[in-house]
């Protein structure tokens, strides 16, 4: 509790309530209409998976190509709960969580031991597998998909999820863990030399990326009420991975950014859609030319940015 | 004998996705890309071949050669204006950087020709050979005889050509390689267009054998490609042509006899299970890491 009531710690909740509650009384009052209050569910459920594969790829140094493996194994464990079982949706969306992890826990030991692109390679083998295995399950919809699921993730609730891993991914990388994780992005054998468990951290920040992400699936799909396996491609993985490359790896602001910025762009850009296509893809290769390391690169947008700025032009002054 | 005219379809499949996996494998070997960019050149290939076939009414060759310099020099430009300016940033920029070129091409193209599937020209007769008991159609058989000859026109280049010895120079360590005089630069230009070169006619064949070529044709083919090259051990040519049959043949053969839905499952668990055993592919070479 003590560190509750730390200064900076005390600060950041105040500052989260205050834009939760800014956020719900203007959808609440109708001024964030029935649309755009859906992107914001989605930019949540974006960032909760943008964050967690960060923590694999950005702060392990392990390229994921199967994130959104893991994100259809929380979706359709939690809408089977829910559906068949009228289970209540939270408990719902924490075993398809765990169940996504167990399902991390057990490609990962055996595929953790490979190193570099051989890692990603697997990990993108075992989505399609997850994919395939999903489409011809008939208990699960099959190919043309589960619908009816219960519409119930609403503001308060994906607001709840998104603050809570954030904060519990910020505190894991600020923890000796996280020491030891970033370790192993930096260099692996040097790590192992200074007596880093390097297979055993990699296991952990793999299992957890992959629990968000099951809970990220979870949300998803009692927000879109309707499950197609062909939406869990190596499409989807990619585009989470985008999320992150663009915000920059190693930085959890930047994924946020970067994941509320292109899930709105799309949407602002419907307008044109046939040219849509074409300038998202565009303007991501202009980006990667231009900034490779991504928008904040691995540094943190806080408000010591502006501080040093101030006492820059200070300096100037003098 | 119905064992055996699988084996041969599935043969004629894989000679298809060793082209493709060529492509990956030696971009890979000089630049540690994955050019996920590779699926979509074979499919503007099918679509240069489209174009050069019914719109200026070329017969097979040159069709087959038009299509083979178009997505060479695409593959070429590509390299030039989004890969080269990267050349020095961390590998998984690139790799976002072809992704959004992979979509861009596909994109681009279904801007340019419509989501619709186009019927492709019968470039050759539609007949059949007998060998026994065993019937080869036409087109599976031009399918295996072009891929082979351009294997060897391939093999070739690489080992007996000064283009290849630099080529293999820069695979090897592409910093000494330009300390020894060679120009890098602009043999991972000739990398890129004979890699390309290949994926085009890939998708000249493949789409006179199956006549129908979207602009989302070359998603699946690229990713079968791709596993197979890594199956074969990624960054080297004899493993891209193991890989690629190994592919063709599986695909075809669980189609046949297990299930259709269940061979991508089927292709991609191979090659997690060979991944498994020899982590570098069935023809890589182990490379042990220093610090």
């Amino acid at each position: 509790m003590k560190d509750i009531l730390k200064k900076s710690s005390f600060k950041a909740l105040m500052a989260i309530i205050a834009v939760f509650a800014l956020l719900n009384t203007l959808i609440q009052t109708g001024v964030i209409n029935y649309y755009y209050s859906g992107i914001i569910n989605l930019i949540l459920i974006n960032v909760i998976l943008a964050v967690s594969l960060n923590l694999i790829v950005g702060f392990t140094g392990q390229l994921c190509l199967g994130h959104a493996g893991f994100m259809a194994v929380g979706a359709y464990i939690s809408a089977i709960l829910t559906l068949k079982t009228n289970m209540p949706l939270i408990l719902g969306i924490i075993i398809g969580g765990i169940i996504a992890s167990l399902f991390a826990l057990l490609i990962g030991i055996p595929t953790l031991k490979l190193t570099g692109d051989y890692f990603a390679i697997t990990t993108l083998a075992f989505g399609e597998i997850i994919k395939v295995i999903i489409m011809n399950m008939d208990y699960l919809g099959g190919a043309s998909g589960l619908s009816g699921i219960p519409i119930k993730t609403k503001f308060p609730l994906a607001f709840i999820f998104t603050v809570l891993t954030i904060v519990i991914i910020s505190n894991i990388i600020k923890s000796s863990h996280g020491r030891a994780i970033i370790s192993i992005r930096e260099n692996e054998i040097a790590a192992q030399a200074m007596g880093v468990n390097t297979f055993k951290y990699k296991i952990y920040s793999f299992v957890i990326a992959a629990f968000f992400a099951g809970i990220a699936g979870a949300l998803y799909s009692h927000y879109i009420g309707f499950l197609q396996p062909a939406s869990f491609d190596y499409l989807q993985s990619i585009n989470i991975l985008v999320f992150v490359v663009f915000g920059g790896m190693g930085s959890l602001s930047g994924s946020i950014i970067s994941a509320s910025i292109l899930t709105f762009l799309p949407e602002a850009l419907r307008s044109i859609n046939e040219l849509r296509m074409i300038i998202y893809p565009l303007a991501l290769i202009i980006l990667m030319i231009f900034r490779p390391q991504g928008l904040l690169g691995n540094k943190e947008l806080s408000l010591k940015i502006f501080k040093n700025l101030a006492n820059r032009k200070e300096d100037k002054v003098c | 004998m119905e064992f055996l005219q699988q084996l041969i379809n599935g043969l004629a499949l894989g000679s298809v996705y060793a082209l493709l996996a060529l492509g990956y494998t030696m971009v890979y070997g000089i630049i540690n890309l994955i050019n996920f960019a590779h699926g979509e050149i074979y499919m503007i290939g099918a679509f240069i071949g489209y174009f050069a076939s019914t719109t200026f009414n070329l017969s097979l060759i040159p069709t087959l050669i038009i299509s083979m310099i178009g997505s060479a020099i695409l593959g070429m430009i590509i390299e030039k204006v989004a890969y080269k300016p990267l050349r020095n940033s961390p590998r998984i920029t690139l790799l976002i950087t072809a992704i959004g070129m992979s979509l861009l091409l596909q994109n681009g193209m279904r801007f340019l020709v419509g989501p619709n599937p186009k019927p492709y020209k019968d470039l050759i007769p539609n007949s059949f050979i007998n060998l026994g008991n065993v019937q080869i159609n036409s087109k599976t058989l031009l399918m295996l005889g072009v891929s082979a000859l351009l294997v060897l026109l391939l093999q070739f280049i690489v080992y007996k050509t000064k283009v290849g010895l630099a080529m293999r120079a820069a695979s090897y360590d592409i910093e000494a390689a330009s300390l020894m005089g060679i120009n890098v630069n602009n043999t991972i230009s000739t990398t890129f267009a004979i890699g390309s070169a290949l994926a085009g006619i890939a998708g000249v064949l493949v789409a006179i054998a199956y006549p129908s070529i979207n602009p989302y044709m070359g998603t699946m083919p690229g990713l079968r490609a791709f596993v197979a090259a890594v199956l074969g051990g990624i960054g080297s040519i004899p493993g891209a042509l193991v890989g690629g049959v190994l592919i063709g043949l599986i695909e075809t053969l669980t189609k046949a006899y297990i299930s259709t839905s269940f061979s991508d499952a089927i292709v991609f668990s191979v090659l997690i299970i060979i991944l498994l055993i020899k982590p570098s592919g069935l023809l890589g070479k182990k490379t042990n890491e220093k610090v």
